[in-house]
């Protein structure tokens, strides 16, 4: 990197110090008094992140190192950039929130994600690592057409990636707001000039290891809460399930969630219903749906797929999911402890008041656990908490980003447009940052410009997308002889175009009518509820009055929130599509647009047959198998 | 991208180790994939359809549904262990003998 670069990176830092300063003087989760501690925090994540992007910087030379890092990864140090590039936000807050409101449902959805990677070790990582280089569309190009791949596959990861990387920018921009009140315009802007730092000028080395750094503290801070919420139990996992189900909090919860059966219930079994199924998913054939896009889906996420390209050798690639499955499980049986202690210490209603989808549950269990609101110590948990949850946003949709960019610039430029591998490297890569600028600049534009939709779905969608599509044309290139060009142009179009598409017409898209009926149900019940809370209130119980306070805050926001649901699709009766109701009942594709996607593939192989394709397979079913070459090809 | 000439890969797919290798690991990955793939999806068929057998308390308050989804933690870290002792034990040898022949040329086609 030459002076200019450092130069720039320097102001870039400088730059940055008003977003920090910001967080001083906004209102958040975090008290006026305390907020010099969240700045703190803040700002000494950001400088380390930042110190090793300019150390980082120093070493990316080549496109290599700008894609993969030079293939220099330890099989460790990638199980750990996988932890940070996969465990998001919506793990690390979601999962925690959604066990503190709905129990035994949010662990079970936490499974999924964990199993997704059994198919990533069995079957991908291994063969990508020996047969690829840059890219998803690199395997895909190896024995079919390569323009025609480049341009599917670059078609498929920017799709994929831009579903995901939405998600991330709206999600983030909202918790960022919620956690520390900055602007949540401000807050995307943030999010998105720090990653292109990184990525900008430490390409796939400062991603890494920014990466690392964030699984690290990410899992300490869980770490920690877990010690100081299971200790007093002596680590008795029953002792502390007991305390959990046996809380007046917790069985409200369960009250309001299941209605009318619970008038003839006792109190006890009320609580115990907090660890039974079905609270949460009541469309079975919807949550295996669901789990079956994060099972097949993971293994065709190019970022994760990315990750693969840089370790040296298959071993590395094997040891790097072992490593990353240990993280990643060990992490959510951590969230398991979160979520019931947030339902325990701090109460499922508390914790929607703040934030309705329960994403409050960690921070605000990390700030009672330190002593309340009003602590010095629980503030700076808080903060830390905060500031991690930051720094998991950030370090994903680097990855994301990265892996975007990476589509254009080697795929669409120099695989496409120039037609290989003539174009000489220093040109290769400002053709990837240029990409990557183009690629953030969206990222923010397109975060801003969603702001207040409901983007919880895309993540969904972008893992189906990938299953549907990527999953069954890496899977068939690389383990079907008769796999073809016209296979995988089939397969691709196909899976993206019927998840999407289905995802159009499913319950996820606004109907104006439903969204009246269910504001109506909210409207009809707040009468009987208030005039309840309202009896509470005056209860000499402390405790039931402190609760009735907050069931009174959480009323006003849900009729607030119904009213203004309302305000959002006056005047109109149908979806954007012109739809009165969905036409597929499902939230998720996957158990119609997986099969279909790999239907394509059969199909367009049969038809349509390719002589490159066949011609290679031995090369390619040998080389994926043995690794040999593997090295040389990484090197060139 | 292609590699170099001197590997004659019809050769090396149709070597008997590579054959062997090639039905060893198909035989193992396939199997384990299908286990690993029908044993998750019980876990969300069972919480839907078999809920009194989830609700059955086994150990204090943690009954059978949280023990079994505890268990599919276990079991896929032990599908992982299992897979790589075989694969770093067995596969791996057998890969890196047959690519050391033909990248060094030895084998005469």
């Amino acid at each position: 990197m030459n002076l200019q670069n450092r130069k720039a990176l320097a102001w870039g830092l400088v730059g940055l110090l008003p977003l920090v300063c910001m967080t001083a003087y906004a209102q958040g989760a975090v008290t006026q008094e305390y907020r010099w501690i969240t700045f703190t925090v803040f700002a000494a994540i950001i400088a380390l992140t930042m110190y090793v992007t300019y150390v980082a910087s120093k070493r990316v030379k080549s496109a290599s190192d700008f894609y993969t890092a030079g293939g220099g990864v330890t099989g460790m140090q990638n199980g750990w950039a996988i932890a940070g590039d996969y465990l998001s936000a919506a793990s690390f807050l979601g999962i925690a929130g959604l066990i503190s409101q709905y129990g035994y449902d949010g662990f079970m959805y936490s499974v999924g994600w964990l199993v997704a990677y059994i198919t990533v070790l069995l079957v991908i990582a291994e063969p990508c690592r020996n047969i690829g280089r840059y890219t998803l569309s690199d395997i895909l190009a190896y024995r079919n057409n390569p323009k025609a791949m480049r341009i599917v596959g670059a078609l498929s990861v920017i799709t994929v990636s831009t579903f995901y990387l939405t998600a991330q920018m709206v999600g983030g921009g909202v918790l960022v707001k919620t956690l520390i009140g900055i602007d949540y315009e401000i807050s995307v802007i943030a999010v998105g000039v720090l990653m292109l730092a990184y990525v900008l000028f430490g390409g796939m080395v400062a991603t890494t290891w920014v990466q690392i750094i964030k699984a690290i503290l990410l899992v300490i801070a869980s770490l920690v809460l877990v010690i100081l919420v299971w200790l007093p139990y002596g680590f008795s996992l029953p002792g502390f399930l007991q305390d959990v189900v046996a809380d007046p909090k917790v069985q409200a919860r369960v009250a309001t969630l299941i209605g009318d059966p619970a008038k003839t219930m006792t109190a006890a079994e009320l609580g115990q219903r907090f660890l039974e199924p079905g609270l949460y998913f009541k469309a079975p054939i919807d949550q295996i749906s669901l789990g079956m896009a994060l099972v097949f889906g993971t293994a065709g996420l190019p970022h994760i797929l990315m990750r693969f390209f840089t370790v040296p050798t298959a071993q590395q690639a094997r040891k790097s999911v072992v490593w990353a499955m240990a993280i990643i499980g060990g992490f959510y049986i951590l969230t398991l402890f979160l979520g019931f202690g947030a339902a325990k210490f701090v109460g499922p209603a508390a914790i929607a008041s703040v934030d309705a989808g329960g994403n409050m549950a960690a921070p605000l269990l990390a700030q009672y656990l330190g002593g309340g609101a009003d602590s010095f110590l629980g503030n700076f948990m808080l903060a830390f908490v905060s500031a991690v949850a930051f720094a998991t946003i950030v370090a994903v949709v680097a990855g994301l980003v990265l892996a975007a960019a990476s589509a254009i610039a080697h795929d669409l430029y120099v695989g496409v447009y120039h037609g290989g591998d003539t174009v000489p490297p220093q040109q290769q890569v400002r053709a990837a940052r240029v990409a990557t600028v183009i690629v953030g600049a969206m990222a923010i534009t397109i975060g801003i410009a969603a702001k207040g939709q409901n983007v919880a779905h895309l993540v969904a969608l972008a893992f189906a997308v990938a299953a549907s599509a990527n999953f069954p044309c890496v899977l068939l290139t690389l383990y079907w002889k008769r796999c073809s060009t016209g296979g995988i142009v089939a397969g691709m179009i196909i899976g993206t175009v019927v998840a999407v598409g289905l995802t159009l017409v499913s319950p996820n898209v606004t109907y104006p009518k439903a969204v009246r009926a269910a504001s109506q149900k909210v409207f009809d019940g707040e009468a009987a509820k208030r005039s309840a809370i309202e009896q509470a209130l005056l209860s000499t119980d402390a405790e039931a009055a402190s609760q009735a306070r907050i069931n009174l805050t959480a009323l006003d926001k849900a009729v607030a929130k119904a009213k203004d649901d309302v305000a959002k699709v006056a005047g109109r009766e149908r979806s954007f599509l012109g739809l009165e109701q969905p036409l597929f009942t499902l939230k998720n594709p996957g158990i119609i647009s997986i099969p279909l996607g790999f239907l394509a593939v059969l199909l367009g192989s049969l038809l349509f047959r390719d002589r490159r394709s066949e011609e290679l397979w031995p090369e390619v079913y040998a080389r994926q198998n043995t690794g040999i070459l593997a090295s040389k090809a990484s090197a060139h | 991208m292609a590699a170099p000439p001197t590997i004659d890969w019809n050769a090396v797919i149709n070597d008997p180790r590579f054959q062997a290798l090639h039905r060893k690991k198909q035989g193992f990955l396939t199997g384990l994939m299908i286990f690993s793939v029908i044993f998750y999806f019980l876990l969300p068929i069972g919480a839907a359809y078999f809920q009194d057998l989830y609700k059955i308390k086994i150990w204090g308050v943690v009954n059978f549904g949280l023990v079994f989804a505890l268990l599919q933690f276990i079991v896929a870290w032990g599908v992982a262990f299992y897979y790589s002792r075989r694969a770093g034990s067995e596969f791996d040898r057998l890969a890196r003998e047959i690519a050391a022949d033909y990248e060094k040329g030895k084998v005469a086609t």
